[in-house]
């Protein structure tokens, strides 16, 4: 199967069942909205595909072939963190160009690519600033640059928008939209707003009683 | 300006600070400025400089600070990742275990390891060195693992899912975030471990002097002010570069957040890294105690002397550090630029080595006006110098957490003046007094390296006698020596215990 396959992932901390044979497919270039009441598992649903949890049981599979074997560095599937995690020791442009720079691109080629992504993010110009100083829609953006500027073959996007007003939420939500479809990047995209779910993805899942429905058919195609 | 009401007005405040700047002025800066006259004069310093074996006791002193400094932070890194990052039963009792070391007295330290390691091993560099590393680890750990606790574990999830590999994200995340505590464990073990005097002096021999010995030596020993005055200030000269480097770090913002993630638990790495630390914490000890023989000599003669002499000299130096620090940190407190100076001033004795502080009262107070030499109040007095500022830093900290409005609160409810500094600043203020007074007593009790040049032959403190006993030969000498250091250990620590239980029942 082409794409990512999640089969019958069980996730358990201790005596709770957090994921419970969890089923989850993405399609090349989809977009696909998870959405759930908090406590129902859906970031670490993420953080098993992205290679942060080991499941108890069941397999991620790309392409069909299982990942398990694969560390999260290599698994190339870029994450976006709710409250962003950006690295206060580094610049805007040292936040987009981390990834690069672990490949060992040359500083030229990563360069160019930070300022591409700043443009596409609507942040041109930003590569000097810290990150610090950045408001809460400034810094989801340059989150979502770092995210991009490796190339994942898949985005994880948890809760991206959750932290910030409506207005904002809004006019993030459509440029998401855009950005992602530009870049045809398949992406996860985690959220408890039912209403941003369908407004930025092609297909939305309901994750609750910790397994999968596929509540809403596809809209948006 | 502060727009609220000052906890007292200016001239009182001025009043209650003349007190500690007086006292410092004459016991600790007119010392200081004593052995640099001294050291100037006569040509002392030149032929310091020139003879060669100053520069290689120099060079010595020097290396072996970085020798020490470096394998210090080599055993504390893993044990404070442990301690940071593994949540699991017993590693409070961990963490407080692994600071005994470093609250023990140098001379406790020392003749700990004289029975620890084999008397071939006595003399040299590497008993010193291991030494070193075994008072100052707890200063790596203690620095490092409360901000290591809190690089936010997704902060490293972001840096894998972006192609990071394990090493590249320490690298690259996390050793970036520990840096500035990392610098500053490094430049707190070398300050340390540059003026080592007490552990040198008793596991160095006479073949390796750091400059803190050949100035005990050339006063002691070859009655050699001049050129010791010289080496001292060379000394004081190192200690303030050093200062100056390590206060002008820049500071990174740390993230306050604490998150405590639930980490897979590996056990065999905590058992690998937590095992031999604790054993090695406790081996020197049980040598000691094992050494420790003659008890009953304890309780007559110079032995109890000494312990009647450490008690009295104890009790003074923490009455006179209590009472100065505490109106040295009420007058800091204040919004006056003079109190600046005062925190600056009584800061001054932290840099500064305890020998410094001994060594310039000697050669301040020996002269033919006043001959201070023998009197039963100088060395509470170096010792009230030495537990001054951590008075202070106490007592000014808890008042800065007084809320200025709450004084205003009072003032509106009909208090006078002098009754809100009695409800709202005493009530701040005698708990850290107490603490403060109880860490004066401890540092006081064990303290080395000040009162062996002020010490009178007839009436020697419990250290000053230990390494009495200790460099005359005999077996029963050797253990009583051994049993007069676990005596020493048991009443600093006592002491500390108390200070610390008071801490942590009074946050509660």
């Amino acid at each position: 199967m082409e794409g990512l396959a999640c089969r019958d992932i069980t996730v358990r901390f201790g005596q709770q069942t957090v994921l419970n044979g969890v089923s989850l497919h993405v399609e090349p270039g989809q977009i696909v909205g998870l959405v759930g009441p908090s406590g129902s598992g859906k970031s670490t649903l993420l953080r098993v595909i992205a290679g942060l949890v080991v499941p108890d049981a069941g397999r991620v599979e790309w392409d069909g072939v299982d990942v398990a074997a694969v560390p999260t560095h290599a698994r190339r599937f870029g994450y976006v963190f709710q409250d962003q995690q950006l690295f206060g020791h580094l610049d805007v442009a040292g936040n987009v160009g981390f990834g690069l720079k672990m490949s060992r691109r040359p500083n030229t080629e990563i360069a160019v690519r930070v300022s591409e992504l700043l443009d596409l993010v609507d942040l041109r110009g930003f590569g000097r600033r810290s990150v610090i100083d950045l408001s809460g829609g400034e810094a989801q953006r340059v989150a979502l640059a770092r995210a991009l500027a490796p190339r994942p073959r898949l985005l994880l996007l948890d809760e991206p928008l959750s932290a910030l007003d409506h207005d904002l939420r809004k006019q993030l939500g459509s440029e998401l939209r855009r950005v992602l479809n530009e870049q045809g990047i398949p992406a996860i995209h985690v959220t408890h707003d039912h209403a941003e779910a369908t407004q930025i993805c092609d297909v939305v899942i309901a994750l609750h009683q910790r397994t999968t429905d596929e509540t809403t058919p596809s809209i948006n195609t | 300006m502060d727009h609220h009401r000052p906890a007292l007005n200016r001239r009182v405040v001025r009043l209650v600070g003349f007190a500690p700047a007086v006292f410092l002025a004459v016991f600790f800066v007119w010392p200081v400025v004593a052995i640099v006259g001294r050291g100037l004069s006569g040509g002392g310093l030149v032929d310091v400089i020139t003879d060669p074996i100053l520069v290689r006791i120099a060079w010595f002193t020097l290396w072996q600070a970085v020798a020490s400094t470096l394998l210090t932070l080599l055993v504390g890194l893993p044990v404070a990742f442990v301690l940071a990052r593994y949540q699991f039963r017993g590693r409070r009792g961990i963490e407080s275990l692994l600071v005994v070391p470093f609250v023990l007295p140098t001379v406790v330290v020392g003749t700990a390891f004289l029975a620890l390691l084999p008397n071939s091993w006595h003399g040299t560099v590497e008993a010193v060195l291991i030494a070193h590393v075994y008072f100052n680890v707890s200063v790596v750990v203690r620095t490092l693992t409360p901000v290591w606790r809190q690089v936010d574990g997704r902060l490293t999830d972001a840096a894998r899912t972006l192609g990071a590999t394990p090493w590249q994200s320490f690298r690259r995340v996390v050793a970036p975030i520990l840096q500035p505590a990392l610098r500053s464990a490094a430049s707190i073990v070398f300050m340390f471990t540059f003026t080592s005097f007490g552990v040198v002096l008793f596991l160095g021999g006479p073949r390796h002097p750091t400059l803190e010995v050949e100035i005990y030596r050339r006063t002691a020993q070859l009655l050699d002010l001049r050129s010791a005055a010289a080496l001292a200030l060379i000394q004081v000269v190192c200690m303030a570069a050093v200062l100056g480097l390590a206060g002008r770090r820049p500071k990174v913002a740390i993230p306050r957040r604490f998150v405590e993630r639930p980490t897979s638990f590996n056990a065999w790495v905590v058992l690998a890294i937590l095992v031999p630390a604790v054993v090695a914490v406790l081996a020197p000890l049980v040598a000691l105690a094992t050494r420790a023989g003659q008890w009953r000599a304890l309780f007559t003669g110079r032995p109890f002397d000494a312990l009647v002499t450490s008690a009295f000299t104890a009790l003074v130096a923490a009455g006179i550090a209590t009472l100065l620090g505490c109106a040295a940190g009420v007058c800091v407190n204040a919004p006056a630029r003079s109190s600046r100076l005062l925190e600056v001033l009584l800061s001054l004795p932290l840099g500064t080595s305890a020998v410094t502080v001994g060594f310039g009262l000697l050669v301040a107070f020996s002269g033919p006006l006043l001959d201070l030499r023998g009197n039963r109040l100088v060395i509470p007095v170096a010792h009230a110098i030495i537990g001054l500022p951590f008075v202070m830093r106490l007592v000014t900290a808890a008042l800065r957490d007084v809320h200025p409005r709450q004084r205003d609160a009072a003032a509106t409810l009909g208090a006078s003046p002098w009754q809100v500094w009695r409800t709202v600043d005493w009530t701040a203020l005698r708990r850290p007094a107490a603490l403060g007074a109880g860490f004066a007593f401890a540092v006081s009790v064990g303290e080395f390296g000040a009162s062996v040049f002020l010490v009178r032959r007839g009436n020697p403190t419990l250290p000053t006698l230990i390494n009495e006993t200790l460099g005359r030969p005999g077996a029963s000498n050797n253990q009583l020596g051994h049993a007069m250091a676990v005596v020493l250990a048991l009443l600093s620590g006592g002491a500390l215990y108390v200070v610390d239980r008071m801490g942590e029942r009074w946050k509660a």
